[in-house]
């Protein structure tokens, strides 16, 4: 079995014989090495991008809109994923950022991750029938674990989900009453003898 | 009283990180301190007349068990070298995490003597590989085996048994990542698993000769004395594969330095300092002569190092003993000031080293702050401006900005990764073929070109747009923020200068660990002795803290 360690550093040295820069190779190094800690077939899909890099056109997404459509090339999974945690403070203000042809969409994925971290929300991504919750960094969640993802796209979205509450207030209310059997009444002397009792408030 | 941390653009020169030595922060001896009491063993000793077989040592407490398993193999002389490209050795080792079942041997017998190109799993935490120094360890078997104690003057010229040649860890070779063990208690400061493996290498190696010489010998062996042991260290030759570490992890060595830093204030900011704190502190500066004095090199430029550092020393001493009153307000901080007027780097370095030790209650709760969690400082904040950048930069890299890159002696040499071992190179860019895979590590080069892009671009822009164009300067923008943060992160020189030392960066790495007697064969490799003078692991409950100065 390889270490992360090892797939975070051959990750970054074949992303420089690719010919990215070694600031965009150390990205996608630490990219890498997120997928495989989650089961995600990352050291697969670079491989297979990078052979097929060599033989097909790709479509450098730098500056990142809320509707990106490219009608000749693929976009280059590294660089939108690059551009997105770069200019994820003021894509935010996006609900929704769609997408319609990239390579290898799994590979986006650690970008969103690191993003999610970034702006402190939620972010959901779904390419073709494929959907992906990414938590603050923290957790990756999705239904499919084949190791198979597609080698393009068609269909990207990507939603930056509000931090609101993820059940309704009565669910909430029933709860939190059952926390208080675990509080005790006071009794008058107490209340007398707890902090700020006893002094005036406008000393 | 406030003293002020030292200037990290003084500090940070390689010339002065390549004066460091050893402290009561290294990690050698805080593996030490935190290793104290735990149960010490030796679980196997499987070795035949010749001294190869295997061997188990293991440190435990409550349910956290660490094995050191050992292969001693046989291997001719020819077949022996130091080199990284060497692919035998006399013995092979690796930290297993728990007990090792005999199935766990068996594997890590046809993998752990192979090193680089063997395979390790999740369970084994470090590896490494030793070759006997011949002619200490023949003469010690001899000796032993006759019934006599061996000469103390071989002995001490040399300092050890054997000497590692690489000691790996944190994922290297199919090891356990960092992330699996690093919030174990006990793992509170770098490298302490390594630490670890080589502290019980030592062991192992006077275990060896001992059975050697009884096995020669039965009616006369005498075992070797463990006044002796204690005498001996485990050696290590150390090339370049260590220097781009410490800019590779610009966070750690910030921590590391800082941590130093931190306690060199403290220390000077003490109005009054009881008598006992200054007796040890001159005590141990006393004994420390010793330490010089049997440093041992052929080397120029590390010799002449040493005179200049025990004259000062000397003079501080004199100093200290009759013209310096002690009941005078901050103390050290008076001291300090007439070092930096009166001696040279290598001796105040020296010196501030020997000013820890009184000081444990400062020292202790410092150790634990030395590691670093890389990973939470390595997005760049895209929305910042080129003017935040501008200033940074300005304000942490002063002189690193006065380089003139056009000019050939500054760009002279090159890193790259060798294609044959996989290990970090030095190069002539102007002799040697290569310099087009250069490795990032020509940082003040990096820094400066950034640099001047950054001043014809609008002040106002923000650093995601910045980056569309300019990729290529993506690390060391990264860099830039992380120095922000982090002012001792960086060396403050220029590592592709014709004139660079690359054994100061060794030097500055290995004074950390806890180091002693650098010996430079070159300017790119040198031999150190670590654990000479350290407790034997029986003493371990109860031993000197000022062992590096009194053994």
């Amino acid at each position: 079995m390889r270490s992360l360690s090892e797939i975070e550093t051959t990750s970054k040295r074949a992303s420089k014989a690719a010919g990215y820069s070694w600031g965009i190779s150390e990205e996608v190094g630490k990219g890498v090495r997120l997928l495989e800690l989650f089961g995600l077939a990352g050291v697969k899909n670079l491989n297979e991008y990078f052979k097929s890099k060599s033989k097909k056109q790709f479509e450098n997404l730098n500056l990142i809109n809320e509707d990106n459509q490219s009608n000749k090339n693929p976009y280059c999974p590294i660089i939108f994923g690059i551009s997105f945690l770069d200019q994820v403070k003021t894509l935010e203000k996006f609900y929704k950022i769609k997408l319609n042809n990239i390579a290898y969409p799994l590979l986006v994925l650690p970008f969103l991750s690191r993003s999610s971290e970034i702006i402190g929300k939620k972010i959901y991504y779904k390419f073709d029938e494929n959907e992906f919750l990414l938590n603050f960094n923290v957790k990756i969640f999705s239904k499919i674990f084949s190791g198979k993802y597609p080698i393009s796209a068609n269909n990207v979205e990507i939603i930056f989900l509000e931090n609101k509450d993820n059940f309704s207030e009565e669910d909430w209310k029933s709860l939190y009453k059952l926390s208080e059997e675990t509080f005790v009444e006071e009794s008058d002397s107490l209340k007398k003898g707890a902090a700020g009792a006893g002094l005036t408030d406008n000393d | 009283m406030e003293v002020k941390l030292r200037d990290p653009n003084v500090i940070m020169k390689l010339s002065r990180l390549g004066s460091f030595h050893q402290s009561k922060l290294s990690f050698l001896r805080s593996f030490l301190e935190e290793f104290k009491d735990w149960e010490y063993k030796r679980d196997l000793f499987d070795l035949d007349e010749n001294g190869f077989g295997n061997a188990i040592y293991s440190f435990k407490k409550k349910e956290r068990v660490y094995s050191l398993i050992c292969f001693a193999n046989k291997i001719s002389d020819d077949e022996r070298s130091d080199r990284v490209i060497a692919t035998k050795w006399d013995a092979a080792f690796t930290l297993y995490d728990g007990v090792p079942s005999s199935a766990d041997i068996e594997r890590l017998k046809n993998e752990v003597p192979k090193q680089e190109v063997g395979r390790l799993s999740y369970k084994e935490l470090t590896l490494s590989r030793a070759n006997k120094s011949l002619r200490v360890f023949n003469h010690v078997v001899e000796s032993l085996s006759n019934g006599k104690q061996p000469d103390l003057n071989l002995l001490n010229k040399v300092g050890y048994l054997y000497r590692t040649t690489a000691v790996y860890g944190s994922g290297k070779f199919g090891l356990a990542d960092r992330f699996r063990i690093k919030n174990r208690e006990e793992i509170n400061g770098p490298f302490r698993l390594e630490m670890m493996l080589v502290y019980l290498v030592r062991q192992f190696t006077f275990d060896q000769v001992n059975h050697i010489a009884k096995l020669k010998n039965p009616k006369l062996a005498i075992k070797l004395d463990p006044k002796i042991c204690k005498s001996l260290g485990i050696g290590n030759s150390t090339g370049l594969g260590m220097a781009p570490f410490i800019v590779n992890h610009p966070t750690l060595l910030n921590n590391w330095i800082l941590c130093r830093e931190k306690v060199l204030k403290k220390i000077r900011e003490i109005k009054k300092v009881e008598n006992d704190k200054i007796d040890l502190f001159k005590k141990s500066l006393r004994n420390s002569i010793k330490n010089i004095t049997s440093w041992n090199t052929e080397n120029k430029y590390q010799l002449k190092k040493i005179n200049s550092l025990l004259s000062n020393v000397k003079k501080t001493i004199n100093f200290l003993e009759n013209k310096f009153n002690f009941s005078t307000e901050y103390p050290f901080n008076e001291i300090y000031l007439w070092l930096e007027q009166e001696t040279c780097d290598e001796c105040i370095e020296y010196i501030v080293s020997i000013m820890m030790e009184p000081f444990d209650e400062i020292v202790k709760p410092l150790v634990s702050e030395m590691s670093s969690e890389e990973e939470k400082y390595f997005s760049i904040p895209t929305h910042r401006t080129i003017k935040d950048l501008i200033n940074i930069i300005e304000k942490r890299y002063p002189d690193i900005l006065k380089i003139n890159f056009n000019k050939k002696e500054n760009i002279k040499n090159f890193w790259f990764i060798s294609k044959n071992k996989e290990e970090p190179r030095y190069s002539d860019r102007f002799e040697e073929q290569g310099s087009a895979l250069e490795q990032p590590l020509a940082i003040a080069r990096d820094i400066k070109k950034l640099y001047e892009e950054l001043i014809v671009s609008k002040n106002s822009l923000t650093i995601d747009k910045f980056l569309f164009k300019y990729s290529n300067l993506r690390h060391v923008v990264r860099r830039a923020f992380i120095i922000e943060k982090f002012p001792y992160a960086e060396i403050q020189d220029n590592t592709i200068a014709e004139d660079v030392v690359p054994i100061d960066m060794l030097r500055l790495k290995l004074s950390f660990f806890g180091a002693l007697k650098f010996d430079p064969r070159s300017d790119k490799w040198l031999r150190i002795c670590m654990f000479q003078g350290a407790p034997l692991p029986e003493e371990l409950n109860n031993y000197d803290q000022q062992w590096v100065y009194n053994s």
